[in-house]
C-alpha cells in the first residue's frame, strides 16, 4: 500500500513546482524564514517583535467580528457595544480580547522600541527599519485613539473632543482645521463615523503596510543583536554566518514559547482584569456620551499619558502642542544622533547607561503624572522629566562621541 | 455665610466603605433583584438587562420570575424597564432617574453600597454623604430607619463658618437592624454588579481553564525549543 502515498506525495510536489513557477512562494519562505540568518544570542528583549504581529492579529480578527456587530451612529454605538457584551454568543470575549489587546499593543511596541534602544538596533544600516517603526507607532497611536471614540461614552466623548481641539492651537488654521477633522461644528455622528471609517479600513490598511515595509527592510539588512556585532562579517564557506541560525526551525519555535508565556499574561488580565483598574477600560466610559455634561477629570488612555503629561507641563497651549509633536518627532532622528563607536549598551560607556535608565524613569512618571491632579508639585516633576525627556536626545551626539565605550567582541557572546 | 463640609465620604471615592459583594453567590444575586425590583424600578430601568437574563444566570425559574418580578403586561424577554414616565419623572424629581444598567461599573460597588447607607432627614429633606444633595429621597428608609446628622461648626481663618457632618446617627429604627440592612445592601449590590457585567460569572468560570490550557501549551512549546536548540546551546 505504498504506491498510493508516494503518488500523492508526487502530485504535491508537481502542485508546489507548478505554483513555483508562477510565483515565488519556495522562494519567500527560504528568503523571509529558513534561510534568513537571525543571531544566535537573542535574549528576552527580542520577543516583542513577534508579539507585536501576534497582538496586530489578534486585533485584526476581533476586529472583523466587532465590526459585525457594532453600529456606527452616535445613537446607537453605545448601546451596540452593550449589545455585543450581553446578547452576541461570546461577545464579550471577542470585545475583551479587542479592548485589551489594544493596550497590550502598546505594551508589546514600548518594550521593543526599548530593545532597539537598548542595542542600537537603529544605527546604521537599519534606519530606515527604526524610521518606518517610528511612522507604525504614529499610525498605531491615531488608530487607538479613534477606536477609543467608537464606544462613544463620556470619555470616548470627551476625550475626543480634547484631543481634537489640540489642532485648534495651531495659528490660523486652527479652528478650520478641527471643524474639517470633526466634519461639524462639535463632536457629533459625523465624527464617529469617519473614525469609525478610519478605524476599520484606512488605518488598518496603512498599519498593515508599514509592518510589511519594517520587515522588508529588516530581512534586507538582517536582525541586530544584543552584542551589536555585525553577524555578517564572519561566515562560512557556503557564505551562511557563522553566528547565525536560520530563523525557521529555531526563532519559531522559541517565539512559539514567547507566545505561550504572552498569551497566559494577556489571558489572566482579559479573564480576571479586563478594566485594569480603571486602566485599559475606564469606568467613565460606562456612562453614554453626554455633550452637556463634562467628567470630572479627563484622562486619555493609559499608553497616552506620557506624552498628555508632557502637553500638560507647558502653560502655552501651542507651545504645549509643539512639545507633545516634537517628543515623537525627534524619534525620526535618533540613527543620526547616536555617534557611539559601538551600538549596544553592553560597550557603551556609564553616562549612556545612566541617560537610558533615567530616560526609562522619566517615561513611565510621566505617564503616572499624568493621572494625577496636576498639583504645583506634580506640574514642576512633569516639566522636569518632559525637559530630561529632550536632554536625553540633545545630548546624545556628545555624550556617546565622547564617553568611553568598551571594546566590542569580534564575534557575538553567550 | 454657612458653608457645609461632608468628612464621611465626600464625592471622592476615599472614605467609600468596602462592599465585600459576591457576585457568585446566587442567593445573593436573587435577594438583590428582588430587591433591585420591589425599591429601585420603580424609577431606575436597567435597560440593558432583560428579565431572562435572570433565568439562565442567577438560579431563578421562569415562573419565579414571572410571579414575583414581572409587572403589569411585561413579557419574560422584555429589558427591565422602569414604568415611571420620564416627563414626569423629570417634573418630580427635577431630573429623570438615571438607568442603573452599568453604574457599578461607572461608580463601583462601593460607592453605591455607601451611598445606601448614608441618607440622613433634616428639615429640607432627605440628603446623602455620599452624593450632596441628590434628588434622590431614602427609599429604603423603612429598613434602615431615619439617620440624623450630627454636626460640628468650625470657623475658618476669614471668620466663615462651615458646618461640618462628622457623622450620622440612627433616630428612628427601621425594621431591619443596621447589620441586616448592610446585607440586604450587599445583596443588592452584588445583583447591580452582575447587572452591569452579567458576562462577569462565564467570564471568572472559563478563565481558569483557558490559563490551564495555555500553561500546558507553554510548557510544550518550552519542550519543544529545548529539543529544537540542543545544538545550538552546546
Amino acid at each position: 500500500m505504498a504506491k498510493p502515498a508516494s503518488n500523492l506525495s508526487k502530485n504535491v510536489q508537481a502542485f508546489g513546482a507548478w505554483v513555483n513557477e508562477r510565483m515565488p512562494v519556495g522562494q519567500v519562505w527560504r528568503e523571509h524564514l529558513t534561510e534568513y540568518y537571525a543571531p544566535k544570542n537573542f535574549n528576552l528583549w527580542y520577543f516583542f517583535g513577534s508579539l507585536a504581529i501576534l497582538v496586530l492579529v489578534n486585533q485584526l480578527e476581533t476586529g472583523i467580528f466587532l465590526t459585525m456587530f457594532y453600529t456606527p451612529h452616535a445613537d446607537m454605538a453605545f448601546s451596540s457595544v452593550e449589545y455585543i457584551m450581553r446578547d452576541v454568543e461570546w461577545g464579550w470575549l471577542i470585545r475583551y480580547m479587542h479592548s485589551t489587546g489594544a493596550s497590550f499593543f502598546f505594551i508589546v511596541v514600548y518594550l521593543h522600541m526599548f530593545r532597539a534602544l537598548l542595542y542600537g538596533s537603529y544605527r546604521k544600516p537599519r534606519e530606515l527599519i527604526w524610521i518606518l517603526g517610528v511612522f507604525i507607532l504614529l499610525v498605531l497611536m491615531a488608530e487607538a485613539f479613534m477606536g477609543y471614540v467608537l464606544p462613544w461614552g463620556q470619555m470616548s466623548y470627551w476625550g475626543a473632543q480634547v484631543i481634537i481641539s489640540l489642532f485648534g492651537a495651531i495659528p490660523e488654521v486652527g479652528d478650520i482645521l478641527v471643524e474639517w477633522i470633526r466634519g461639524d461644528y462639535m463632536i457629533s455622528n459625523a465624527t464617529l463615523n469617519r473614525f469609525f471609517a478610519l478605524h476599520v479600513v484606512a488605518l488598518p490598511l496603512a498599519l498593515l503596510a508599514l509592518v510589511v515595509l519594517h520587515l522588508v527592510a529588516l530581512h534586507e539588512v538582517g536582525s541586530n543583536n544584543p552584542d551589536g556585532v555585525e553577524i555578517k562579517k564572519h561566515k562560512d564557506e557556503k557564505g551562511r554566518p557563522l553566528d547565525g541560525i536560520p530563523f525557521h526551525p529555531y526563532y519559531t519555535v522559541k517565539d512559539l514559547f514567547g507566545a505561550g508565556v504572552f498569551l497566559i499574561l494577556f489571558a489572566f488580565v482579559l479573564f480576571y482584569a479586563p478594566e485594569f483598574g480603571g486602566l485599559f477600560l475606564e469606568p467613565d466610559n460606562f456612562v453614554p456620551a453626554d455633550p452637556l455634561v463634562t467628567p470630572q477629570h479627563i484622562v486619555p488612555v493609559w499608553y497616552f499619558t506620557p506624552f498628555y503629561a508632557m502637553l500638560r507641563a507647558v502653560p502655552d497651549k501651542l507651545f504645549g502642542v509643539m512639545v507633545m509633536g516634537a517628543a515623537i518627532f525627534v524619534l525620526f532622528f535618533l540613527p543620526w544622533l547616536d555617534r557611539s563607536k559601538v551600538r549596544s549598551i553592553r560597550y557603551k560607556g556609564w553616562p549612556s547607561k545612566v541617560m537610558l535608565a533615567l530616560f526609562v524613569v522619566g517615561f513611565i512618571r510621566l505617564g503616572m503624572l499624568a493621572l494625577g491632579d496636576g498639583t504645583p508639585i506634580q506640574t514642576i516633576e512633569s516639566r522636569i522629566w518632559t525637559f530630561y525627556y529632550f536632554a536625553f536626545f540633545a545630548l546624545m551626539p556628545f555624550v556617546t562621541k565622547f564617553e568611553k565605550t568598551k571594546p566590542e567582541p569580534e564575534r557575538v557572546t553567550k | 455665610m454657612l458653608a457645609s463640609g461632608f468628612s464621611l465620604a465626600a464625592g471622592g471615592g476615599e472614605g467609600l466603605e468596602h462592599a465585600n459583594i459576591n457576585v457568585h453567590d446566587k442567593a445573593s444575586l436573587q435577594r438583590g433583584a428582588a430587591m433591585y425590583v420591589n425599591y429601585c424600578l420603580g424609577c431606575h430601568s436597567m435597560q440593558y438587562l432583560r428579565y431572562n437574563r435572570l433565568v439562565e444566570d442567577i438560579g431563578l425559574s421562569e415562573a419565579q420570575v414571572e410571579e414575583f418580578l414581572l409587572s403589569g403586561d411585561q413579557e419574560i424577554g422584555d429589558p427591565m424597564l422602569s414604568a415611571m414616565n420620564a416627563d414626569e419623572a423629570e417634573e418630580w424629581f427635577g431630573i429623570a432617574p438615571p438607568d442603573l444598567s452599568l453604574t457599578a461599573r461607572s461608580r463601583g460597588p462601593d460607592w453605591i453600597y455607601t451611598y445606601l447607607k448614608e441618607f440622613y432627614l433634616t428639615e429640607d429633606g432627605w440628603n446623602n454623604t455620599v452624593l450632596p444633595n441628590a434628588s434622590m429621597p431614602h427609599v429604603l428608609w423603612e429598613l434602615q430607619g431615619i439617620q440624623r446628622p450630627i454636626t460640628e461648626s468650625h470657623t475658618d481663618a476669614e471668620g466663615v463658618e462651615h458646618v461640618e457632618i462628622v457623622d450620622l446617627e440612627l433616630d428612628q429604627e427601621g425594621k431591619l437592624s443596621p447589620e441586616e440592612y448592610s446585607d440586604h445592601i450587599r445583596d443588592l449590590v452584588a445583583f447591580m454588579e452582575y447587572a452591569a457585567e452579567p458576562a462577569v460569572l462565564k467570564r471568572e468560570k472559563i478563565g481558569i481553564w483557558v490559563l490551564l490550557f495555555l500553561v500546558v501549551f507553554t510548557f510544550l512549546a518550552w519542550l519543544l525549543y529545548q529539543e529544537f536548540w540542543k545544538d545550538i546551546k552546546k
